[in-house]
């Protein structure tokens, strides 16, 4: 419809201006405007991943070059699948992932629905409120691994002073049972206003003859929100979830500055693990098969996420 | 309640939000106002308990982050003569004295090159996929933009095994070029996603008048298209920058020397026993403050930004 004006007044002009006119085809353009984004995605992200297909059938080691590098089949992904370690990492990651999705779901849109009662400059604190997501996390993680020393910290501080206990009684970092919580902690600080921004934009598209229309209707407010707010909003909700579900999935620099995966094992999250036996013991097969089992639960889990997502939206 | 409006929230209810959020910000700042004044403590100052709120100011953290220094006997410190500087000052209480500079100049600076860099290459190609996805029929147009974004769902640690493997055959290990390339492949996948969204709100019709008037297809695109797009260029520009800027993964995996970034080396500043925390703060303050300043006048298009790109598909 629209090449039509075009067209016309392409026939319409004599053929020298024509030809001045089209300069490359369209086509040629699309074709050079296109190729060096998907050479440079080729190149950077497909066939690097494909060689990580090829490499984890083998138990090639990158720190012994000139080795005989052998084909070992599926034996890396069985014994990945058969490893207690890993299903340990799995644990962590879960337990990871709940939490910060769970604090941040509740975080942020709590935090959201108060904005959106739009009092004066509430455009600046939520500037204020965005700032660490902004920040990287692993110059912040390592800051915040000071905030969480037992002596001398100010989170301990803190907490010491509201709840009365001796500020060396309890280490964040260094216990078994706190550690899982502080990087919980640290990432919700740092993400809440990710999904607080999602939830905001869910809030401002609900169009406000929707609320009158449920006024007139003499709905209370808390059927309002149970039947308007929440309904109109969880579509937005749900992609805030799945943006922080895959990135907290690949979560490494900021735990990694916090706890380096420690105490023990208690907050190895699977990319550390993954990074341990890639660069660490040089496992370079071995962690490969470990990369492409990442790689397909993110996507498997994801692409079944979106699939509800759709749903969700189509209601 | 007669004058009572749905879409207008109460005064009351609008104070007691205002109370709430102000909190919350009030919390969410104290780590980085914490980063602020621990970089300019004295060693003992930053590891006193209590913490301590008001100190003396020294600028100590920021000499020694910027300098590395070595231990000489008092009786060799007085034969120095008195201090030249107000920095060998500051080194001198502790008998030491400045040996040379620090690595953290070359650091900064390399994030800086690679930051900016990878921004320009990744704006650069994003924009002409872009407008191609935007205004031409692409075969398998969808598959591939999916494609595009799905890249994103890698963890880097599994990108980088193979990426190591490739840079080291091709000598792009540990190099600027390397890390610009890599973070140009990371950033373009959203470049290209959001670039597109913005392009498309613009009139295909004024293009279309350029082409009557005599302009190619090319000068129709940066003559007419490009000004119009050049806020939502700069709000992706933006996020790339950040991005990169930020990233610690591919950068503590990839580089060493050269062309190592900022990140991987201040969690790394070493003082007498233990992490140098002054230094650590002086060094996360520079690194971090131009972003949140850059978040604060920018906030407009940033803010618009993040939904933007989320919302859209």
């Amino acid at each position: 419809m629209s090449d039509s004006i075009a067209d016309k007044a392409a026939r319409a002009t004599p053929p020298r201006v024509a030809r001045k006119v089209r300069g490359l085809s369209d086509r040629a353009i699309a074709w050079i405007f296109v190729a060096p984004t998907i050479f440079l995605l080729l190149a950077i992200n497909i066939f690097p991943l494909i060689w990580t297909i090829r490499l984890s059938f083998t138990d090639f080691r990158a720190n012994r070059q000139g080795r005989e590098v052998e084909w070992v089949g599926l034996r890396n992904y069985e014994r990945i699948l058969t490893d207690s370690d890993v299903w340990l990492s799995m644990q962590a990651t879960a337990h990871f992932l709940i939490w910060t999705i769970a604090l941040q779901v509740i975080l942020g849109f709590a935090l959201a629905w108060l904005i959106n009662r739009k009092f004066k400059g509430n455009d600046l604190w939520t500037t204020i409120i965005v700032l660490p997501m902004m920040l990287s996390p692993a110059v912040v993680g390592n800051f915040w691994s000071f905030l969480y020393q037992p002596q001398i910290g100010l989170f301990n501080y803190v907490i010491a002073f509201l709840t009365g206990q001796n500020a060396s009684s309890f280490d964040m970092l260094g216990s078994v049972d706190l550690a899982p919580w502080s990087i919980v902690i640290v990432d919700t600080w740092m993400w809440t206003p990710f999904v607080m921004l999602i939830c905001l934009a869910g809030l401002r598209s609900i169009p406000d003859y929707i609320y009158e229309a449920a006024e007139i209707d003499r709905a209370s407010q808390w059927r309002q929100f149970f039947t308007i707010t929440i309904p109109m909003v969880l579509p937005f909700l749900m992609l805030a979830v799945l943006f922080r579900g895959i990135e907290n999935f690949k979560m490494f620099d900021l735990v990694v500055q916090l706890t380096g995966g420690g105490p023990g094992n208690v907050t190895t999250l699977t990319s550390i693990d993954l990074k341990r036996e890639a660069f660490e013991k040089w496992r370079t097969g071995y962690a490969s098969a470990y990369a492409i089992i990442l790689f397909v639960t993110v996507f498997g889990l994801a692409s079944i996420y979106v699939k509800a997502l759709n749903k969700v939206k189509e209601r | 309640m007669s004058s009572y409006s749905v879409t207008e929230p109460s005064q009351k209810s609008k104070t007691v939000a205002a109370v709430l959020v102000i909190a919350y910000a009030l919390i969410t700042m104290v780590p980085l106002v914490w980063i602020i004044l621990t970089g300019f403590k004295s060693p003992a100052d930053a590891i006193s308990y209590p913490p301590k709120v008001v100190f003396d100011p020294t600028l100590e953290g920021y000499v020694n982050l910027f300098t590395t220094r070595t231990r000489v006997t008092p009786e060799d410190l007085e034969a120095l003569g008195p201090p030249e500087t107000w920095y060998d000052a500051i080194v001198r209480q502790y008998d030491m004295v400045i040996a040379g500079p620090s690595k953290f100049g070359e650091r900064f600076l390399n994030s800086i090159i690679i930051g900016f860099g990878s921004t320009f290459l990744s704006i650069f190609l994003g924009t002409l996929a872009a407008y191609a996805f935007s205004r031409f029929r692409i075969p398998l147009a969808d598959d591939l933009l999916f494609f595009i974004l799905s890249t994103r769902m890698m963890p880097p640690i599994a990108v980088a095994i193979p990426i190591f493997l490739m840079y080291r055959q091709l000598g792009l290990s540990d190099t600027h070029l390397g890390m610009i390339l890599l973070y140009t492949a990371v950033n373009i996948s959203l470049a290209v996603w959001l670039l597109k969204g913005f392009i498309d709100e613009i009139p295909r019709e004024y293009e279309e008048a350029a082409l009557i008037d005599g302009y190619t297809r090319f000068q129709a695109f940066y003559k007419v298209v490009l000004p119009q797009a050049a806020t939502g260029i700069a709000s992706t520009a933006i996020f790339c920058l950040i991005f990169a800027w930020n990233e610690y993964a591919f950068a503590v995996l990839l580089t060493s020397a050269t062309a190592q970034t900022a990140p991987p080396f201040i969690p790394t500043i070493i003082g007498v026993g233990g992490l140098d925390w002054p230094a650590v703060a002086a060094g996360a303050t520079l690194f971090l403050l131009p972003v949140m300043i850059f978040t604060i006048v920018l906030r407009k298009h940033l803010l618009r930004g993040i939904t933007f790109g989320a919302v859209r598909k």
